[in-house]
């Protein structure tokens, strides 16, 4: 029997010891989550349809070289969607067959109409829509490093194309956004006409037919120098880059020959290669330096350069950001943000005050009420209560769980309704003392018997627990493991740790008759 | 100190009486409910919401007239204690510009609103937008988990008692769900996460204190099954309803706590918990036993011979049960 006790007693000690040591100090030892510490919380989805269209695209190119150089006749090659193309007008079925058998390998051919109809393969498109994922994912996470933000979270999200960003401590969340959303691909391409004042302007220097390989794009004035929007000019430029983002090798902070802020770039080895001899072959024309869709600056190729240019006429603020997004290279898909959360610190720490204030509200009259109902066993249920919320705090900082505003909540059910499985033990103690077994039976029996209900209580509350874990976002979460971390450790607590002191108290009284309840 | 000593209410007998009322709560819960409409929070419904801070001391009325050009309907009300200067924004889901950059244009708004109406000087303190694509995500597994979460707890109860005790548990719990939201639309909460998140806690609170009665039935149906399944019940009602109230008053106590001190973002949670803790005790001692009662199809009390060999109780009942039919 002693002996008994004194296992038991020691395992209390350790578990209680084991706990206080996960959590101490908790300023340190227990997270605390954007509601708590104050941050973002952004949801973002990509664009993966955007991957595809490149893909489709290039495939319809390098289709359309191979049928020109194979000398097969056709009147029309083009993508019809991000995932579809059309070819038309086939004369020699056989010659174009021996073409296309590349394309095939990504595509399903079917005849349609008078030609074919090539759509992109279910597993294939899936494969690229999460290497797009992916790769988004990667390049966000070396964004926020450059950030030199905190412990961020960089994580996929619940449907495949959506991505969770949490950054805690970030005040500036206008900047974060565009650094994490600009695509940040950089092309280098010819300039065939402008600025033009608008976009209208720049079609009739054309007569309003513009050539099949170029298009329009916004730019800015140079010389409005770092007034940013001032005026957004107009230039026809070439669709195809000479130069494209994941050619890049390098970007810094640079002065340009003003002493304005700059973007210095170099280009990869084979690059630069391609670089040189494309210069060369157009000296004299304009090249312009475009970044996501808007042409940033246009120079005239004075002569054959290889492996660096310059980013110019920019502000401070947009070197910064431009040399952090063309480090981390280009996104391969644009993005949208779906949802955004912030909180400041100041409402934070309102929050955290309130929340230890509660708690200790909640304690101090459950304790109180147990005191009044129960007088000396209710001390019982007073030692179960703060050991099952060392345990619990123990296991959050363990885990780690992170501590939300809802957490806090749970935190303080795991209070009102752990008491639940003492009052049940007592109450039917109190049951059995009446009728007049002694003490010592009328203890063990108000345990045994109400065992099976503890179980059943704890069971399906654990259903209703697990179903919020699976169905919450971030804080829930939170409050959904408190929860469930407080189920358990209160079957240690109410059911162990408290009929270890009833034993221990009995002990020293051998033929105890009454009870303190 | 001991309530109840040896209680022995007839509650049984208030059965009809409690159902009734019962019903015209949910029911005037319901008809708000088709009025009105459920009032969804921006979690679900999508939309923005700011909490701002201002340097000074300013009134909501001259808050409310700087948006008041805005489009949609804009809510505006103190945040927390009116010393801490925080006004809440509410806007509802700008049409046509859902994602992307068009996601914080009303947030956006707001604030060039605000710096040109000549108010005090003012921080952002919180920010959520929600856009369509999530919040219609939030409301589907909002639904999808309160309806697996019911239907799981109807099964685990049906294996650990019977299938009459499962549906009376089950309907004690939805009892509990839409007198909680009846209270909520008629004191003007909005459904947000956290308060899903204490609906469910409340359907696992619930069931808990239903499981507690009907143990209490199957253990003394065991010694007194010739007294008849009524008396049975009223007596296990009776037996645990010290613990009934203890339990319900700890929790009340624990959630009141959160509900005066949590601070506001807690608030419709604790309110939420405060409703469903209160109904759910009551559903537990005058619902669930009635309807399994109701449902097993007992006679009155003291009809003896109405214990019929179906109803007996799980496992060891049951077997016996069997073997007196055959």
């Amino acid at each position: 029997m002693m002996k008994n006790m004194q296992w038991r007693l020691g395992l209390i000690a350790v578990v209680i010891g084991l706990s206080i040591w996960s959590f101490y100090p908790p300023d340190e030892k227990v997270k605390l989550g954007l509601d708590l510490q104050g941050g973002v919380h952004l949801v973002l989805r990509v664009k993966t349809d955007d991957a595809l269209r490149v893909e489709t695209e290039t495939t319809v190119e390098r289709l359309r070289d191979a049928l020109t150089r194979a000398g097969v006749v056709y009147t029309r090659v083009e993508a019809t969607g991000a995932t579809e193309f059309r070819v038309e007008g086939l004369q020699d079925d056989a010659a174009f067959r021996a073409q296309s058998a590349d394309a095939e390998t990504v595509y399903d051919r079917s005849s349609e109409a008078g030609g074919y109809t090539y759509r992109i393969k279910p597993n294939i498109a899936n494969q690229l829509r999460t290497e797009t994922v992916t790769q988004a994912l990667e390049t966000i996470e070396r964004r926020v490093n450059e950030l030199g933000v905190a412990e961020p979270i960089v994580a996929r999200y619940g449907a495949q194309d959506r991505i969770l960003v949490q950054l805690p401590g970030v005040s500036d969340v206008r900047r974060a956004k565009e650094i994490i959303r600009s695509t940040a691909l950089l092309e280098l391409r010819l300039v065939e006409q402008g600025p033009f004042p608008t976009r209208e302007a720049a079609l009739q220097a054309f007569n309003n037919v513009l050539p099949a390989d170029s298009e329009i794009l916004p730019g800015r004035t140079e010389g409005t120098g770092t007034a940013g929007t001032a005026g957004t000019v107009y230039y026809v430029v070439k669709k195809v880059a000479a130069v494209k983002g994941n050619d890049l090798r390098n970007a810094q902070q640079s002065l340009d020959e003003f002493n304005r802020p700059a973007v210095a770039f170099t280009l990869k080895q084979d690059a630069a290669v391609r670089f040189g001899d494309f210069t060369q072959a157009n000296l004299g024309r304009g090249l312009g330096i475009i970044l996501d869709e808007r042409v940033m600056s246009v120079a005239t190729i004075q002569g054959r350069i290889t492996d660096n240019g310059q980013i110019t006429g920019i502000s401070r603020e947009e070197m910064l950001d431009q040399v952090i997004t063309l480090k981390s290279g280009a996104l391969p898909a644009s993005m949208d943000y779906l949802e955004e959360r912030t909180v400041g610190p100041s409402l934070g720490q309102d929050s955290i005050r309130a929340g230890v204030t509660a708690s200790l509200a909640g304690l101090g009259l459950v304790v109180l009420f147990m005191l009044v109902f129960y007088k000396l066993t209710g001390v019982n249920a007073v030692v179960s209560i703060v050991v099952n919320l060392l345990i619990l705090l123990g296991l959050m900082a363990f885990i780690p769980v992170t501590m939300t505003l809802p957490g806090v909540a749970g935190f303080i059910l795991t209070i009102g309704m752990g008491v639940d499985s003492n009052v049940l033990i007592f109450e039917r103690i109190k049951e059995e003392l009446a009728t007049a077994r002694g003490v010592r039976a009328a203890v063990n029996a108000g345990f045994d018997r109400v065992w099976w209900t503890i179980v059943d209580t704890h069971v399906s509350s654990l259903i209703a627990a697990l179903l919020l874990l699976q169905f919450g976002t971030g804080p829930i979460r939170g409050f959904a493991v408190t929860l469930i971390i407080g189920l358990l450790s209160n079957v240690f607590t109410a059911v162990f740790v408290s009929r270890t002191i009833f034993e221990l108290v009995l002990s020293r009284r051998q033929h105890a008759q009454a009870l303190s309840i | 100190m001991r309530i109840f000593t040896n209680a022995n209410y007839d509650f049984i007998r208030w059965r009809w009486h409690a159902i009734i009322l019962s019903t015209l709560v949910v029911g005037a819960g319901v008809a708000l409910l088709m009025t009105r409409g459920l009032p969804l929070g921006i979690d679900f419904s999508g939309g923005t919401s700011l909490v701002v801070e201002f340097s000074q001391e300013t009134s909501l009325d001259r808050v409310r007239s700087a948006v008041a050009s805005l489009p949609g309907e804009e809510v505006i009300q103190q945040f927390g204690d009116p010393s801490e200067r925080r006004v809440l924004i509410r806007l509802p889901q700008v049409e046509g510009a859902e994602e992307g950059a068009g996601l914080e244009q009303g947030a956006i708004q707001v604030e060039q609103a605000l710096r040109s109406a000549g108010l005090p000087a003012f921080e952002i303190a919180n920010r959520e937008i929600v856009g369509p694509v999530i919040g219609a995500d939030l409301q589907r597994r909002g639904i999808y988990a309160t309806l697996t979460s019911l239907l799981a707890i109807t099964i685990y109860i049906g294996i650990r008692f019977r299938f009459s005790f499962a549906v009376g548990a089950i309907a004690a719990t939805l009892h509990d769900v839409f007198v909680t939201l009846a209270f909520l639309m008629f004191f003007g909460y909005d459904i947000s996460l956290n308060v899903v998140a204490a609906i469910l806690t409340i359907t696992g609170y619930s069931v808990n204190d239903t499981i507690v009665i009907f143990d209490r039935v199957r253990e003394n149906l065991r010694s007194k099954r010739k007294e008849g399944l009524e008396h049975v019940v009223n007596l296990s009602v009776n037996q645990t309803l010290g613990r009934t109230v203890i339990t319900a008053g700890t929790t009340f106590l624990s959630v009141m706590a959160l509900y005066l001190y949590g601070g506001e973002a807690l608030e419709g949670f604790a309110f939420t918990m405060l409703v469903g803790v209160a109904s759910g005790t009551y559903s537990t001692v005058f619902i669930a036993s009635a309807i399994a009662i109701i449902l097993s199809g007992q006679k009155r009390r003291g009809d003896r011979a109405a214990a019929s060999p179906t109803e007996a109780p799980a496992r060891q009942g049951r077997k016996q049960g069997r073997a007196r039919a055959s």
